[in-house]
């Protein structure tokens, strides 16, 4: 399990129950638990949802799964009246690699999840809300459970909620091992109990989501974000972090760091000041190589280029992006040849296989690389791997298939001097066999 | 959807708003690839092949799900577009086997056309491919993973399709495998297999070599064989289906059926019959010469010459000496239009007798005669596919009408039709019902009271009095409706759910019967007491349109006996002769050989059936599949029969007829008025001389330049279709050029009206007579024991059974 950590820079909002035992209703209730979904309450049945979405609007916040939409738009594309009944979605498909932020929230805060889901209900006009979590997260799901059931014994959900004459109820579910299914529209599919494969959009989950209903569906730390906002007022929020980028963010600074862990950080926080400060710096005085700054389908970053703000924006200046908020560090101790291999075999192993060009490409891109980390490779190997990475690039049925591209491209470009001194053998400590033993051993 | 304008490659295209870009494209004439878009499934958007450039859109687009929208503007062909696609097919040949010299889709191959087209032939891989056995899914159905792209068109015709869902994906990523529903760890022999109706669809939709036919996988290549689109003989839907026909020692072999072109009426469809039974057509049991009973009771092969001069013979005497009511008649199914036709003729004109029947299958005469002088009140077959609601009364269309039972699933999947079912048996359509009314057994009469308003009868018709109820205000409140019928309903029963349809203001009629000819065979006048166009015999007046038939023909003024009366016949010891033209009467009614012993009994058949070994003389006959004409369906549509294999030795049954009356001394030219004496013969379209449709006929403008007549033989079955026109109500408005094009046209019945109660005998009388055959997916009448791949089928059911017990047990 991991340690908690803390960091004088962080701007605590999210945090701010962590570690004092808040996945007891009592402690939670105590330290302002249930508070903000009673004061959206009163606001009155007519004005609540537009003051709802109003503060979210205000917030800045942007959806923390890794596109960054912003929340308060996306709840105001639900239609007012529906034929069919509407849905909030927490997607708690947790597992973009290096990324372990919401995991933390599941544990320490769990009835801020619920707390969330009922505001983005009375917000939306939604009286079913359903908490999913990655399969591989069955160990949190007893924690969650417990945090449902515990608000199910204090009447806090289920029929009339806080005296409102709505009501709200909530239903955990766990995946069965798929990365896919992190994906919105997938994450569905498989809550309805079909195979884990995107739908084709439009329509968007606001207009037909799960069951053909009208359904919001958000990241963890997005809708743990929602009470602390409402608390707290859209503004307030807003200025903790910088221009159309609301807030704080957690950060998992993982890699060869000396104080990894999770950080809320204010949007826009130096990149370079987050690793060297917040996280303590790159452990045995090594020197850095390269970060992959969003979790492991962002573009990696060189050491040179770690000068940048972390919030959306910033990032995509740089040509990358803040993705999930996983920061993996490397240092000079890494090849990028076997990371690139590394990050893209999760890829292909987690293709779902339904387009042609995420389902191959990610096989071959696996097959060359391997080829080439195990001493077989040639020169015209990397230009196949970038060739395959570009035409995978925006062509594919959903965003896996760029999730794979995107770094493959960024480790051929921006590394691409180590690949050929890789396959001229000057990195030691690799045997060399030729493509013609490689191919005959696979006949 | 208003119509709204885009533009596609600096072309204006106009279509309605919501309209799929691909469809816009194509019917513009602008090609877009794609894989796993097939027209009326789901949408996959798997494949890109389709994308296209839209502009202010940052990322390629699939033309396969964009729905148009004023004001857009598209571009297909751009570099960037032709990459995309070149891309993915390097992708996708990346793990093909290439195994195209002797894959079966070689020559009708999508992604060879594609990579023909993008020239994506490069390879970049030192990596080996991966690789899988092929496998044996059913006698029909064999899978090559290899070479499946996975666009998953066979997933979806099977479930969407067909109702059946056989089939889906296993496994994900790379490693996604297409996957038949009965696993190995449940299979006797650990094989995965299919549990399925074994359509063959799957292998339709396949855009590669993935699925292949057991019935003709590596048996020829595509270019080799000659394809002609001919009618099924099977059931009674009359299904177009393509014949893969190869040149062989003693004729010419079909090799192949499948659904090449899609343009007949069974549109996308085709089932498991029309695909591979028409095996029957080879097989070694086929009688190929004339036989001869000897003295010694044995049947011996004679020449055509001695054959025929005997059965000529023969005929006159019994005719002259005991009279033509002493000589029985019996037609087939399976016999096109025109030799049916022939067949009355020859019987009433030649023979001088009404004692004619057939193989009824469904009670066409009361059919005709309940509608008699209505106008639009019967429906096409293609109607199934557009009509807002239906009806279906009686039937199992699953089983025995596919097409049918195609066609009504889609209609209620695509445009939400509203089927409304009542059956003794919980049959499979009833998935795609609005309502189901579980009949009890015997009920279609009491039902057909009950909805005509006689509450008493409601306790007879089914248990569920309240279902019953809602199901009866459910049907008459539909402003327009299709009332199907199947043959379980004949007689009074059947005129009573048709005069109650015909209380309601817009409804049509269809009654399913069971052969590919059924109907034709009705509508001809195989039948002892009306004449071609359910006539009634009677005595002749001249001023009655009703007895011009009879007035040509002179034939008999008295009706005739009908089967089974011509077997009570023999059994007394008067029935002189009996000629059968492809039937198996003995065995379909159960004949005492015995009965026959005293009759000169002809036949002509393909095989030496029940009937035909108790003949004294067998001729060798050719199927619907080795000669040319025309068909109606069950519901009155009618089609051209294109010859397409040959089989050295038979005749066709139009040829022997003409050469009986020929032996006999009758005046050919009266009976098939061929030639330029006989008037009102049209030109006909070249047909018999191998012109193909729209075509030149070179010969008949050679012969025409030349002052000669295209002439026609005898045995053209073109001869008699003037006829048949001019003298059979309701197949005198069928277009001619519509029937040699290949295309369909629905004839209205028009049975005179019933003067007085006389012609309603048929109604009363007549229900032992029609015999529905009962046939299932896996049998077709006689045909079935000489269809190998009928038979593969059947013996593949009951393990299929025996596995859906074990299932049910475990739950």
């Amino acid at each position: 399990m991991p340690r908690l950590v803390s960091h004088p820079d962080e701007a605590i909002v999210l945090k701010r129950r962590f570690g004092q035992g808040a996945a007891s209703i009592d402690k939670y209730v105590e330290l302002e638990g249930y508070a903000a979904v009673q004061k959206a309450i009163a606001q009155g049945p007519d004005a609540m949802p537009n003051w709802i979405i109003d503060t979210m609007k205000a917030s800045g916040l942007r959806g923390r799964g890794g596109a960054g939409f912003p929340t308060g738009l996306k709840w105001s594309f639900v239609p007012k009246t529906s034929a069919k009944p509407k849905y909030v979605l927490v997607n708690g498909d947790e597992s973009e690699p290096g990324t372990c932020k919401d995991h933390l929230i599941f544990r320490e805060d769990p009835h801020t999840i619920i707390e969330g889901a009922m505001i983005a209900g009375l917000a939306i006009g939604a009286k079913m809300g359903f908490i999913y979590l990655r399969g591989e997260y069955r160990y949190l799901l007893q924690i969650m459970e417990h945090a449902v059931a515990e608000a199910y014994e204090r009447g806090y959900l289920g029929k009339n909620i806080f005296g409102s004459g709505l009501d709200f109820d909530i239903v955990t579910q766990t995946g069965a091992g798929a990365y896919e299914v992190g994906e919105e529209s997938a994450l569905m599919e498989s809550l309805e109990g079909k195979r884990g494969v995107p739908r084709i959009r439009p329509p968007f989950p606001a207009v037909v989501g799960l069951y053909g209903g009208p359904t919001v569906i958000n990241n963890v730390e997005t809708i743990a974000n929602v009470p602390h906002i409402l608390l707290m007022g859209g503004e307030a929020y807003a200025k903790l972090g910088t221009e159309r980028n609301g807030g704080t963010r957690l950060f998992g600074i993982s890699g060869h760091v000396n104080r990894p862990g999770v950080y809320e950080l204010p949007m826009g926080y130096s990149m370079r000041k987050a690793i060297y400060e917040v996280a303590g710096g790159i452990r045995d005085g090594k020197q850095l190589k390269a970060v992959v700054p969003g979790g492991s389908s962002c573009p990696v970053l060189r050491a040179d280029e770690i000068d940048v703000g972390l919030d959306f924006d910033q990032m995509a200046k740089a040509g990358t992006m803040l993705g999930s908020g996983g920061i993996v560090v490397l240092d000079e101790t890494v090849s990028i040849v076997e990371f690139a291999l590394r990050t893209i075999k999760f890829y292909q192993h987690e293709s779902c296989g339904w387009c042609i060009p995420c389902r191959e490409g990610t096989d071959w891109i696996k097959k060359t690389l391997t080829r080439v980390y195990e001493g077989g490779g040639q020169k015209k190997d990397i230009d196949n791997v970038q060739y395959l990475a570009e035409n995978m690039m925006g062509r594919t049925f959903c965003p896996l298939g760029d999730a794979a591209a995107m770094p493959t491209l960024g480790f051929v470009k921006k590394f691409r001097k180590e690949f050929e001194d890789y396959i001229e053998g000057k990195k030691a400590g690799t045997p060399l066999i030729t493509v013609q033993e490689l191919v005959g051993a696979g006949h | 959807m208003a119509d709204v304008t885009i533009t596609v490659d600096g072309k204006k295209l106009t279509a309605p708003a919501g309209t799929l870009l691909i469809e816009v494209c194509k019917s513009a004439g602008i090609e877009i690839p794609a894989f796993c878009y097939y027209p009326g499934l789901s949408l996959q958007a798997a494949c890109r092949m389709c994308v296209v450039r839209q502009e202010k859109v940052p990322k390629l687009q699939t033309a396969c799900t964009t729905q148009v929208a004023e004001g857009q503007v598209f571009f297909t062909d751009t570099p960037e577009v032709i990459q995309a696609r070149k891309a993915t097919l390097q992708l996708l040949l990346g793990n093909h086997p290439l195994d195209c010299p002797v894959c079966d889709a070689g020559g009708e191959c999508e992604l060879q056309d594609m990579t023909f087209k993008y020239g994506a032939a490069d390879s970049f891989y030192a990596e080996p491919k991966n690789h899988r056995e092929e496998q044996k899914w059913s006698p029909v159905v064999y899978f090559d993973r290899p070479r499946c792209i996975l666009c998953y068109r066979c997933v979806r015709m099977c479930g969407e399709g067909m109702d059946v869902f056989a089939l889906a994906v296993e496994n994900r990523g790379s490693s996604s495998i297409i996957a038949p529903n009965v696993p190995a760890q449940l299979a006797p022999d650990n094989l995965a297999h299919l549990d399925c109706e074994q359509c063959g669809m799957c292998i339709d939709a396949c855009p590669v070599g993935a699925l292949t036919s057991g019935a003709y996988r590596y048996k020829t290549r595509p270019w080799e064989m000659n394809h002609v689109a001919t009618i099924c003989t099977h059931c009674g839907d009359g299904c177009k289906t393509t014949l893969g026909v190869r040149s062989t020692a003693d004729g010419s072999e079909i090799v192949r059926g499948d659904n090449r072109d899609k343009s007949g009426i069974n549109g996308d469809f085709l089932c498991n019959k029309g695909r591979y039974a028409f095996d029957f057509a080879n097989n070694d049991a086929r009688i190929t010469q004339p036989l001869v009973r000897q003295p010694n009771g044995e049947l011996k092969p004679a020449s055509w010459e001695e054959a025929l001069t005997l059965v000529g013979k023969k005929f006159s005497e019994l005719r002259d000496a005991r009279g033509g009511k002493t000589i029985g008649v019996i037609g087939g199914n399976r016999l096109t239009n025109e030799e049916a036709y022939l067949l009355q003729k020859f019987a009433r004109s030649v023979l001088h007798t009404n004692n004619i029947d057939h193989h009824r299958t469904a009670d066409y005469v009361t059919f005709a005669q309940a509608l008699a002088g209505t106008a639009n009140r019967t429906a096409s077959l293609r109607e199934t596919l557009t009509a807002k609601a239906v009806l279906l009364v009686g039937g199992d269309p699953t089983n025995q009408s596919p097409a049918t039972a195609w066609n009504l699933r889609t209609n209620v999947r695509l445009n939400r039709a509203k089927l409304y079912i009542a059956n003794s048996e919980a049959i499979k359509l009833r998935r795609q019902a609005k309502a189901f009314v579980h009949l009890a057994e015997y009920g279609y009469g009491p039902l057909a009271a009950y909805l005509s308003g006689d509450d008493a009868a409601a306790s007879a018709a089914a248990a569920d009095a309240t279902s019953l109820a809602s199901f009866r205000d459910a049907v008459k409140a539909e402003e327009s409706l299709l009332i199907l019928i199947g043959n379980d309903l004949r007689g009074a029963e059947l005129k009573r759910l048709i005069d109650f349809g015909l209380t309601l203001p817009n409804a049509k009629f269809a009654l399913l019967a069971d052969y590919a000819n059924s109907r034709g065979a009705a509508d001809m006048g195989l039948l002892p007491d009306l004449l071609p166009g359910y006539t009634p015999i009677g005595p002749i007046d001249t001023q009655d349109p009703g007895s011009k038939i009879a007035i040509e023909y002179s034939s008999p003024t008295t009706p005739g006996l009908d089967l089974i009366e011509i077997f009570d016949a023999a059994t007394a010891g008067n029935l002189s002769a009996l000629y059968v033209v492809g039937a198996n009467p003995v065995a379909r009614y159960d004949v005492d050989p015995a009965a026959l012993k005293n009759t000169f009994v002809v036949v002509q058949e393909m095989f030496l059936t029940e009937t035909a070994a108790l003949a004294d003389v067998v001729l060798p006959a050719a199927n619907l599949y080795e000669k040319s004409g025309s068909v109606t369906n069950s519901y009155g549509d009618l089609q051209q029969v294109k010859k397409a294999a040959d089989r050295a030795g038979v005749r066709t049954d139009f040829e022997m007829i003409v050469r009986i009356a020929d032996k006999m001394g009758a005046d050919v030219r009266a009976l098939v008025p061929f030639g330029q004496a006989t008037a009102g013969t049209r030109a006909d379209m070249g047909q018999t001389r191998g012109v193909q449709a729209g075509e030149a006929d070179r010969y008949a403008v050679w012969l025409t330049a030349n002052n000669l007549e295209p002439r026609l033989s005898p045995f053209d079955p073109n001869a008699i279709l003037d006829e048949i026109q001019r003298l059979v109500p309701g197949y005198g408005d069928l277009l001619r050029l519509q029937l040699l094009s290949g295309n369909d046209q629905h004839l209205q019945p028009a049975a005179a009206p019933i003067k007085d109660n006389a012609g309603l005998v048929q109604i009363s009388n007549r229900r032992d007579l029609v015999l529905p055959a009962g046939d299932t997916l896996f049998t077709s009448g006689s045909l079935t024991r000489y269809s190998a791949s009928l038979n593969d089928l059947q013996q593949y059911q009951p393990r299929q059974t025996q596995i859906q017990i074990d299932q049910t047990s475990v739950e």
